[in-house]
Parts: C-alpha cells; sequence; structure tokens
C-alpha cells in the first residue's frame, strides 16, 4: 500500500533520515520504535508530507505522491494522521472537528455529518461531548476525538505519531483501546510510540530505527524476544 | 499584617492627595481660560470631527485591507512576496508619517498621479486632497496593521495547520477556517490600538489643508486671538473619541474572552 525507496531527509546540516526502505501491505499494524531523536517521527510525517523529503521516494497506491502531477491532498484524504499534541481545533466543537473536513471535502450535508459523528463518537463512548469544546475535554478524550476525526474521512491508512506520549498515565489505556479496537477491524496502520506492550500485542511487525536508519525489523516476537541487533538489545534493555 | 495594612492605607490617602492636588491646579488653570468662543464655533469642531472621523474611519478599512494582503505575502513562501513586503514594512516604519504625506500629496501629482474629489452615496463628495490624505494614512497604517496580522497568525501552534493539512484541506481552507479565527484572538486588542493611533495620527493632515479636527482647531485659534483654549477644546475631543473607542474594544474584548472561557 505504501512503499518507501531510499528516502532521505535532511535539516540543514543534519541529516535525519539516511536511506529509509519500507514496505506497507494492506491491513498491516506497521509499530516504530527507536531512541528519540532517531528519525522515526519524521519518518511518519513524510508519509504525508506533512515533511518534505530531501531525496527518494514514496508511492501510495502504486502513485508516487512526490510527483508533481500528483494532488497531495487528494493522497492526504487517504491518510489519517493523529499527532501527539491532539491538534484539535480549540474553536470548533467536537462535531464541527469531526465534520469539518467530510463536510468541505466530502460534499456531505449537515444531516449525514452529523449522523457521521454520532456513529464515530459512539464508537468511542463519547456521544454525549458532541457540542463539547475541546478544552472542556481531559487529554484522553481529546485523543480519542482526535482518532475519530481522522476516521471521518475513511481514510486507507492511519499514522499515530506518539498518540500517547503527551497524556497522564491513567489516560493511555483508553486511546490504546481504541487503536486496538481500529486495528482488530483491519485497518492498515504506522505507529511510533513508546508503548512496547502495545507494539508487542497488536504490532503485526515492529521496526527498530536508530539514527536514521532502519537497523532490524520483524514480527513483535522476532523483536522483543530475539533481537539480534546490538543496538535494539541496548535499546530493549533499558526501556523493558 | 497590621504593618502591612497601614502602609497600605498610608499610600491610598498619599494617591488621594496627588489626585485632589491636580485636579484643584487644572481647575484653577481653567478657571483662567475662557471658553466662551466653543458657542460661536461649534459647527467649526462638529465639521472637523466628523472629517476627523471619515478620515480615520476610511484610512483603517482601506489600512486593514491593505495590511491583510501585506500579511500574507509576509508568510508566504514566495521569496519575492516576501522581499517586496517587507521592504515595505520596513520603509513605511522607518520614515516620518509627515515625509510619506509629503511625498503622496506633492510627489505623486509631479509624476501624473492626481487625486480627484470622489462622489459617494451618504457621505457626499469627497476631496482630492482628502483622498491623498486617506491614502496616505492608510498606506502607513497598513504596514504597522500587516505586522500585527503576522505576529497573530504565527502565534497559532503550527500542529494546526498540520493537523488541518492532514485531512487533505487546501493551505487557503486551512487558513480561513483553522488559522485566522485562532489568529484573530490575538490580533483584535492590538488593531484596537492601532485603530486609536490612526485616530491621532490623522491630525498631522491638517498641513496640507485638510479640515479636520485639528485643522478647525487651529482656524478657530486665528479667528479669536486665542493661543490655547481652542487647542485643549479639540484635545478633549480627541480623547473622547480615543477614550470612548478604547473601552468599546475592551467591551468586545470581554465578551469574546467569556464566549471563549464557556468553551
Amino acid at each position: 500500500m505504501i512503499q518507501v525507496h531510499d528516502l532521505y531527509k535532511q535539516f540543514g546540516k543534519n541529516v535525519v533520515l539516511k536511506g529509509i526502505n519500507l514496505d506497507i501491505k494492506q491491513g498491516e499494524v506497521v509499530v516504530i520504535i527507536g531512541p528519540s531523536g532517531s528519525g522515526k517521527s519524521t519518518l511518519l510525517r513524510c508519509l504525508n508530507l506533512i515533511e518534505m523529503p530531501t531525496s527518494g521516494d514514496i508511492i501510495f497506491q502504486g502513485q508516487s505522491i512526490l510527483d508533481k502531477k500528483t494532488n497531495i491532498n487528494k493522497v492526504r484524504e487517504q491518510i489519517g494522521m493523529v499527532f501527539q499534541q491532539f491538534n484539535l481545533f480549540p474553536h470548533m466543537t467536537v462535531l464541527d472537528n469531526i465534520t469539518f473536513a467530510p463536510r468541505k471535502l466530502l460534499k456531505i450535508s449537515k444531516e449525514e455529518a452529523y449522523q457521521l459523528a454520532v456513529n464515530l463518537l459512539k464508537k468511542i463512548n463519547l456521544e454525549n461531548k458532541i457540542d463539547a469544546y475541546p478544552n472542556s475535554l481531559s487529554g484522553g478524550q481529546k485523543q480519542r476525538i482526535a482518532i475519530v476525526r481522522a476516521l471521518a474521512m475513511n481514510p486507507k491508512v492511519m499514522l499515530f505519531d506518539e498518540p500517547t506520549s503527551a497524556l497522564d498515565p491513567e489516560m493511555v489505556g483508553e486511546v490504546l483501546a481504541v487503536m486496538k479496537q481500529l486495528a482488530l477491524e483491519g485497518m492498515t496502520m504506522v505507529v511510533v510510540t513508546h508503548e512496547m506492550g502495545f507494539a508487542r500485542e497488536v504490532g503485526s511487525r515492529v521496526l527498530f530505527m536508530d539514527e536514521g536508519l532502519i537497523l532490524e525489523e520483524g514480527t513483535p516476537q522476532e523483536i522483543f524476544a530475539n533481537p539480534k541487533h546490538p543496538r535494539t538489545r541496548e535499546f530493549l534493555g533499558k526501556v523493558l | 499584617m497590621p504593618n502591612l495594612q497601614r502602609s497600605r492605607r498610608v499610600e491610598n490617602a498619599k494617591s488621594s492627595l496627588i489626585i485632589i492636588a491636580l485636579v484643584t491646579l487644572i481647575l484653577i488653570i481653567l478657571s483662567q481660560m475662557n471658553f466662551a468662543f466653543v458657542g460661536r464655533y461649534k459647527h467649526f469642531y462638529l465639521q472637523g470631527t466628523i472629517n476627523t472621523i471619515v478620515l480615520a474611519f476610511f484610512a483603517v478599512i482601506f489600512g486593514v485591507l491593505l495590511g491583510v494582503i501585506i500579511s500574507l505575502m509576509r508568510i508566504s513562501q514566495s521569496q519575492v512576496l516576501k522581499i517586496v513586503s517587507a521592504s515595505y514594512v520596513e520603509f513605511i516604519r522607518g520614515t516620518p508619517l509627515l515625509v510619506q504625506l509629503y511625498i503622496i500629496y506633492y510627489g505623486l501629482p509631479m509624476i501624473g498621479i492626481r487625486f480627484f474629489d470622489i462622489r459617494l452615496p451618504i457621505i457626499g463628495t469627497i476631496p482630492g486632497d482628502f483622498i491623498a490624505g486617506i491614502v496616505t494614512l492608510s498606506i502607513n497604517s497598513a504596514a504597522y496593521v500587516s505586522e500585527i496580522i503576522r505576529a497573530g497568525i504565527q502565534a497559532v501552534d503550527k500542529g494546526q495547520m498540520e493537523a488541518s493539512r492532514s485531512l487533505g484541506l487546501t493551505y487557503a481552507t486551512s487558513m480561513r477556517y483553522v488559522i485566522f479565527p485562532q489568529a484573530l484572538k490575538n490580533i483584535l486588542p492590538a488593531l484596537g490600538n492601532e485603530f486609536i493611533v490612526v485616530i491621532k495620527e490623522s491630525s498631522i493632515v491638517s498641513v496640507i489643508g485638510i479640515a479636520d479636527l485639528m485643522y478647525k482647531a487651529d482656524t478657530v485659534r486665528t479667528n479669536t486671538f486665542q493661543p490655547f483654549e481652542p487647542l485643549i477644546f479639540a484635545a478633549l475631543i480627541y480623547f473622547v473619541l480615543t477614550f470612548g473607542l478604547s473601552k468599546l474594544l475592551g467591551l468586545i474584548e470581554k465578551r469574546m474572552k467569556k464566549s471563549d472561557s464557556s468553551s
């Protein structure tokens, strides 16, 4: 579904990604782990061109998204993204947060939009918050709503950029539960996270990144039980 | 604690004394003055005030419109637009308003750009030199407004634009519906200050003979041979205008904050 070929990203003199090759298949849950500064968030942000790669290519459904002829907005409609800082729109109600993009881009009616929001909110048990503003919600509630906001566009892939890193510990569970549910429904997901439990339980493939390279990849069993690369072993020794 | 209270009471008494002294002083000075001219010249002041308000009103409208365009150029990706807008802002902020007024009023006609009278419904005819005044004040104010808007937009968290773009929305749509409404909360208070500045600065157009409040006050001065009082009265009107506006803006701001906190 997404192929990444020899991807480089440079910020000034600082080379963050040093040749990434990756093939993400439909229905896969790819979990990217690694120390901070290893380039995992940058890689994720390159997949929908929120960050512009310096060189290399990214193919989404057979089409290069770096091609000048590709309408990146159309591509982004199909790639949902969830951020560490939630990034809900504070001046809009939960309803408007969820339905703003579908109404603008999919041209659905007000009634359809409302129904869509209700259905999505039911999935996360927050239908009573439909008229609330983000500032009145807890971090966990915000992130769950950010997830369904991305789902409202009916994307084919979901990108998660450390979705639980800004949460209080007791709220991490509720967000991971929503993500797990999503994975069970067959959503293709790319998740950057420090939640090793989630990686082990939900991931279909785990990538270990360090200093701009994918050092090791494999099933959760392979990576967690039997890491081959010394850096992977060292990292897992510190976090587990 | 009682010590602290006592010192605060002493402070209060001191400041009250100073205020009373100041008011008395002002009353003594005013009692020495003669404001009898106001009755005879009230139409001068009324006409001048109306002209000042019309001038400031149009200057603010065009200043904001132009300011928005310049701020958008300033935050755009194009290096050319960035340099053009930055030079504009730096040039306008780095030269005196009076010089700008002279360049536009005396300079532009010399290269063939003239200001004609404009007839408008309701307001009536706006004379050509009045237009020159509006143009100068707008161009001047736009530089400051654009900086206010730019700062307001850049103060909105970067994640907001990223979230909006990640949903597939275009840059323009994201700007309009996501960034601008949030930037407005940062922009409005500073913009209110700019309106007040425009009202005060507009007095400078009196030097090219536009019959604003300052010009009329000068006329009254020469007619009555009173050097001081007509100016005091004009200052009072300016103050009422700016103070009233500032209170009004404060009220609007408060209401906006209220709607924000209920959210």
